[in-house]
């Protein structure tokens, strides 16, 4: 318990209000948090000739929703304000780091590479280069691990990582058939051709073309998907919707508690400032009850309400080797352990990358599923929360069917994950004859307990800008171990394409 | 490349084609224009009948009669006997034994929803078999007797099959018209009996909904399907010679609509689960699953099942309409259907349609219109008699008895009777990029087979490759594959120029020129880098597979693979051994035919095979012919309305003057003067002349790119003089047929089966007639000998019947098809 008001006193020292937070994080300490720390004394995942990779500090933007209050930015202004708040947090100069990763899905065609134009901006020396990765929802952890690989290969000492997404504002492209057109229009010579070529073009060139609305391979949308997933685990409407519940009520709470520390305010450029997630709103289980199936009609089970929700946002990080950051003067926050990527079948298990990767980043680590205090997994979105009631939402949905011109919906789409994703990647790893078909186990992995599984809310309350996610897990993994004292911490996470992606981090000792 | 190129020589042609007249009429009927991509109607044909018929005959017929007799006493009787207990009584008493006795169909109560499960026990598709409807019956009964039910849902326990179809040998096991009628009375009735369930019926179905099983279905309050790929729904009696027997003819067009009706039950085609949803045939779509908790068929089948209860229950509350609200066009369409004159319009337009392209021979598709006009303007107590009497005439013509006969015989050609091969064929080479050989690539590649197609030249290569591309790319267009699944199958065809990958194939299919020389060259080429068991096919359409094995160091591998052009689309491969060919190898190389989706008949090596063999006196009668002065029009609208499926003319062209003439040099040698007819220097005139048929552009017709219509060839009516003659019918099919039977005698052909189906599916002998064994069967040995001696007396020895026939013709006991 000592250990802990000191760890917390110390992290807190960064923070401008940090009296305020210790104070709400004593009455949050359960008497089971006790129990736990007193039985820690696990060994360290430290291994001879394995350099030690620390994260020092991680950031992140309010996640807002898409339109809100961020609608006319650019993914580059969001991604500047998250490493401006890292530099802020941090005191780093603005030339000691040796390189920048930034993940993102839906690139702005004017900043393909978004690192290097948010890290011009954000004041970082120009002469650190920078690059842009992507791996759909787990883009930002390839952005962090790809970090850790700099490091450990010696390449580089510190690096920063982030993630950010945009999804108030995404390209939409002329057809096909007019790109071709204007692309001859640029190589005609003479004013005849010229004519003649916007002769040709008809009402057809004229539909523009959205982003994939769909998996690449199979077609599919992810909420089609997502509802096949639960009915292939038997997960019901009412344990989604409950599941939503607690992770709208976890974040509620923890943002009150003002856990979420990780967020930095935000003056947004002719607006407020911002300073805490705009998606979280405790519902109830009949307002949930009342939304219609949004995928497949009328029987599915994945609404708005259970589903994650468009997000606007952007994380940063600070990745350093553990020398390097001591050096520097850094306390930091915890070790980023093994980790691994795994990718199954686009179709029917597009969505299970933790089962898969769990057991695999445990084995790994040479850990046991009851090793682990800390879970944080990917819990992707819900519509719901555009608006704050159910059933304006219901109205909002129809209105929307109507108007099926409306490219938002048709964007809305293509992007959800769902939280049946996660009952149903719990339920696999619960099951006997999942484990032995399809993981080739003995026997099932053993779900994570709900008391340690993403208690302070998750992308699905707090919300889930694609890119940015995978750094507010690995963070808030970090936060969370040294608040509630455990040792070890595990981030898994689903992404598009069917992959996945699971990472172990342990505690750095007080 | 080999030598038959002629396309649309399918035998259910006549049937088929009708398909795209009742499309043309729906479309036209509906405003949709052509835009609904139309399947390409022979290649589903295997797919749907498969599962139509029942393997379980033997067990089925036995108590046929007293079984069929059973239901009908059974129906009458039983509901009012149970509904004397509570409900619940019920269930403890007559269920739980009742359970136990049951084989075919049990159910189970679920709440206030029955589950009424079908699964034939000793087949792998459900069939609506005596059993099977004696046990529905009694299920029904006990369903509507029990208080505590309010509603059922009927599904398989099969993944892969709700109802395949009624029960062909019950059909065929009747004696006479008035037993068929009989059966398909009682069949309208437990129907009838379903249609007016005071508890709504659900089907829930899941794989292949045909036939009976589909006339079930719509009897049913409400339907819903998986979007599986096996998931499909039709009425294929038509391709058996019959009609939707069972209330079909009635309900569909109420259903949906005229024309989709006719379009269905003329053509027998499979509907998909989203057409169907889209034609109203289903109500609700259920998605399949993946893996789960269960694997992914059986979770799939739990999760139609919770659905389908789900839906039930809203039915009984109320809160789901059993019918669609029709949406604008339907109200149209209805407010069009309501006037006489049009519906009048239909039947003739659809008439005559089937008229024309059935010639008239297949009475199963104007049977049909016939119960469909019945019901529709005289009512259901007319259309339901018309249509049970129609099914019991229509189930003893010869016509019905041929298409049943082929169909069975197509599923017996898709068996590997040689047993599996010792190692299975997972890389396959093929030599020769050119039409035949893309073509089998085409058909491999999409089997998980990694395919190496090698040519000698890179234009050569790239044109078949493009060939399998389009292939592909085309699939994709009807939305039969996605453009991923298109990209990953390609990824199993490697294109080269050399024999680098040769080494890991476990199989070498050669489809180069057809010359001797040729041939052996590379196979001693392909032996010098292939691993010892790798097996040598030879494609070639008349060179003796011995000739070409001689050159061979292990003529046991050596075997020979005679596809038919185009590959994708014909049906029938003919494999043929030689003395040397060893078991092993026969095994495989019917293994890889059945795994590109192949109908099969084996025969003995000898000049032409089988297949060539028949078609080559019959192409030399055929130039004869026009020899004589017929015009080339003629000889199609002569041949086609016997029921060829492409006149005599037509095929030469396709087939290729210059195979023609090639082949009926070499078979001219090896057979003598029995193989004459038309001069071969006509042949070879015109070959000199550049008539090589359609792809040269000239042939018999003239034939221009973008023309579907072809004028005839001014020039060939110079090469014979007018004279008039008979039909010329008779002389082409009897010296086919005549060689047919001698295929057998001399044991080219392993039995008359074969025969059949090798006639049927790779030449196009009229469907109509079933082949040329069963057509000497139905038409008379006597007969025929009597017709061929005739034609001997002034053509000569190519009419001389020969030993097989003869014997048959005197003993009118002696038949080939019992």
């Amino acid at each position: 318990m000592a250990s802990m008001l000191l760890n917390t006193m110390r992290a807190g020292s960064v923070s401008p209000s940090w009296a305020v937070r210790l104070g709400a994080r004593s009455l949050s300490t359960t008497a089971q948090l006790h129990a736990q720390v007193q039985t820690k004394s696990k060994k360290t995942l430290s291994r001879p000739g394995v350099k030690n990779i620390v994260l020092v500090e991680g950031v992140r933007t309010p996640f807002l929703l898409s339109g809100t209050t961020y609608a006319d930015l650019m993914p580059h202004d969001l991604a500047r304000a998250a490493l401006q708040g890292l530099l802020q947090r941090t005191g780093l100069s603005k030339d000691a780091v040796d390189y920048i990763i930034y993940g993102t899905v839906i690139q702005e065609v004017k900043t393909s590479n978004v690192a290097r134009e948010a890290s011009l901006g954000a004041g970082f020396s120009d002469k650190i280069p920078s690059h842009t990765v992507t791996m759909a929802c787990i883009s930002s952890n390839v952005a962090m691990t790809s970090a850790v690989g700099l490091i450990a290969a010696g390449q580089c000492d510190s690096v920063v990582a982030g993630g950010v997404e945009f999804m108030s504002d995404v390209p939409i492209r002329h057809s096909r058939k007019m790109r071709k057109t204007m692309l001859s229009l640029n190589k005609a010579k003479t004013l005849g051709q010229r004519l003649s070529l916007i002769g040709s073009i008809r009402m057809a060139h004229l539909s523009p073309e959205l982003p994939a609305v769909a998996e690449f391979s199979t077609a599919e949308s992810m909420g089609h998907s997502a509802d096949r997933l639960a009915a292939a685990f038997g997960v019901s409407r009412v344990e989604q919707d409950e599941f939503a519940l607690r992770s709208h009520t976890l974040a509620k709470s923890a943002q009150d508690a003002g856990l979420l520390k990780d967020v930095i305010s935000f003056k947004v450029p002719g607006r407020d400032i911002v300073s805490k997630d705009n998606g979280i709103r405790p519902s109830s289980m009949e307002q949930m009850g009342r939304l219609k199936a949004a995928f497949i009609k009328p029987h599915g089970t994945v609404t708005a309400a259970n589903s994650s929700f468009l997000t606007d946002g952007a994380s940063a990080v600070l990745v350093m080797s553990e020398e390097k950051a001591l050096a520097m003067g850094y306390k930091p926050k915890a070790y980023l352990r093994d980790f691994v990527y795994v990718s199954q079948d686009p179709k029917d298990q597009l969505l299970l990358g933790p089962t898969y990767g769990t057991p695999k980043v445990l084995e790994r680590a040479g850990l046991a599923m009851s090793d682990i205090d800390v879970f944080e997994f990917h819990e992707a979105f819900a519509v719901s929360s555009l608006t704050s009631d159910g059933k304006e939402t219901v109205q909002a949905f129809a209105f929307l069917g109507d108007c099926v011109l409306l490219i938002c919906l048709v964007i809305l789409r293509c992007v959800f994950v769902f939280q049946g994703q996660i009952m149903a990647n719990l339920k696999a790893m619960d099951s006997d004859w999942f484990g032995q078909t399809y993981l080739g186990r003995k026997s099932k992995v053993g779900a994570p307990p709900m008391e340690k599984f993403n208690l302070w809310g998750g992308s699905l309350s707090l919300g889930h800008p694609f890119g940015a996610t995978g750094c507010r897990l690995v963070t808030t993994v970090a936060h969370r171990l040294q608040k509630e004292g455990g040792q070890y911490g595990l981030v898994a996470a689903c992404a598009a394409g069917g992959q996945g992606h699971a990472m172990v981090i342990e505690a750095y000792p007080q | 490349m080999s030598c038959e190129c002629f396309k649309g020589s399918q035998w259910r042609a006549g049937i088929s084609t009708d398909h795209q007249s009742a499309a043309d009429l729906t479309d036209r009927l509906s405003g949709s224009g052509s835009k609904s991509p139309r399947k390409p109607q022979r290649q589903h044909f295997d797919s749907e009948l498969v599962s139509f018929t029942s393997y379980h005959c033997s067990l089925t017929s036995a108590p046929k009669m007293a079984g069929v007799r059973a239901l009908g006493v059974l129906s009458r009787f039983t509901s009012r006997r149970y509904a004397l207990y509570s409900g619940a009584t019920c269930r403890t008493f007559s269920v739980a034994p009742a359970m136990l006795a049951r084989t075919h169909v049990n159910y189970e109560v679920k709440g206030d929803v029955a589950v009424v499960r079908i699964n034939d026990p000793n087949s792998k598709v459900n069939t609506l078999s005596v059993q099977m409807q004696k046990e529905m019956a009694e299920v029904m009964d006990e369903v509507w007797a029990n208080n505590a039910v309010q509603s059922a849902v009927l599904i398989s326990s099969k993944p892969g099959c709700f109802i395949a179809g009624a029960d062909i040998n019950m059909i065929q096991g009747c004696n006479n018209a008035e037993e068929v009628t009989t059966l398909s009375k009682e069949g309208q009735k437990m129907f009838e009996r379903i249609e007016k369930s005071p508890k709504p019926i659900v089907a829930a179905i899941n794989g292949s909904c045909l036939g009976g099983g589909l006339e079930f279905a719509i009897a049913c309050q409400y339907r819903i399907a998986t979007k599986s790929k096996k998931t499909v729904l039709g009425t294929p009696e038509v391709m058996l010679g019959l009609l939707p027997g069972a209330g079909g003819t009635q309900r569909l067009p109420k259903m949906v609509g005229l024309p989709n009706a006719f379009d269905m039950m003329l053509t027998g085609r499979n509907i998909r689960a989203d057409k169907a949803k889209k034609m109203g045939l289903v109500h609700q779509l259920v998605d399949p699953l993946g893996p789960g908790l269960k694997s992914p068929e059986e979770r799939t089948m739990d999760y139609l099942e919770e659905v389908a209860i789900e839906y039930a229950r809203g039915i009984v509350s109320k809160k789901i309409p059993i019918h669609k609200v029709k949406g604008s066009m339907e109200k149209i369409q209805d407010y069009v259907m309501s006037f006489g004159l049009v519906r009048n319009q239909i039947y003739n337009t659809v008439q005559s349609k089937v008229m024309k392209q059935s010639k008239g021979l297949y009475p199963a598709p104007l049977k049909i219109i016939e119960c469909v006009k019945a019901g529709v303007e005289q009512g259901p107590v007319a259309g339901y008699l018309a249509e049970s009497q129609n099914f019991g005439q229509l189930a003893k013509t010869s016509e019905s008895a041929a298409l049943i006969g082929l169909y069975q015989g197509q599923v017996a050609c898709k068996k590997n009777r040689f047993g599996t091969p010792q190692r299975e064929v997972k890389t396959l080479a093929i030599l020769g990029a050119g039409l035949m050989g893309a073509g089998i690539a085409q058909v491999t590649v999409d089997k998980g087979v990694h395919t190496v197609l090698k040519d000698t030249t890179v234009s050569g290569l790239a044109r078949g490759e493009q060939q399998v591309y389009k292939g592909l790319n085309d699939k994709t267009k009807k939305k039969n594959i996605t453009s991923f699944q298109r990209d990953s199958i390609l990824s199993n065809l490697t294109g080269q120029l050399d024999y680098s990958n040769f080494a890991k194939a476990d199989m070498v299919i050669e489809a180069v020129f057809e010359d001797i020389n040729i041939k052996h060259a590379v196979l001693k080429e392909v032996e010098a880098v292939v691993s010892p068991h790798c097996i040598f096919a030879t494609n070639t359409s008349a060179l003796p597979i011995k000739d070409i094995a001689a050159a061979s160091k292990r003529p046991d591998k050596v075997i020979g693979m005679h596809y038919f052009s185009p590959v994708d689309k014909m049906q029938l491969l003919e494999i043929i051994t030689t003395d040397k060919t060893s078991k092993d190898t026969t095994a495989s190389a019917v293994a890889v035919g059945l795994k590109q989706g192949k109908v099969i008949i084996v025969v003995r090596d000898g000049p032409g095979f089988y297949t060539t063999r028949c078609l080559a006196p019959m192409l030399a009668e055929a130039v004869r012919v026009l020899q004589e002065g017929v015009d080339p029009k003629k000889l199609d609208a002569l041949t086609t309305s016997f029921g060829f499926p492409v006149g005599a003319a037509t095929l030469a062209d396709e087939v290729g003057i210059d195979v023609a003439a090639h082949v009926a040099e070499d078979l001219g040698k090896a057979f003598g003067s029995r193989f004459g007819g038309g001069n071969v220097e006509v042949l070879k005139t015109m070959v000199d002349l550049g008539f090589k048929g359609r792809k040269s552009g000239k042939g018999c017709y003239i034939y221009q790119p973008g023309l579907k219509t072809k004028e005839v060839n001014p020039d060939i009516v110079d090469i014979g003089q007018s004279s008039d003659q008979d039909s010329p019918c008779y002389r082409l099919v009897s010296r086919f047929v005549n060689e047919a039977v001698l295929c057998l005698q001399e044991g080219i052909l392993i039995n008359p089966l074969e025969g059949d189906i090798g006639a049927v599916f790779g030449l196009g002998f009229p469907p109509c007639l079933g082949g040329p064994f069963r057509f000497v069967d139905s038409f008379g040995a006597d007969k025929l000998v009597e017709k061929m001696r005739q034609y001997e007396a002034v053509y000569g020895n190519q009419f001389t019947p020969c030993q097989l026939l003869l014997d048959h013709a005197k003993d009118s006991t002696k038949r080939f098809h019992m």
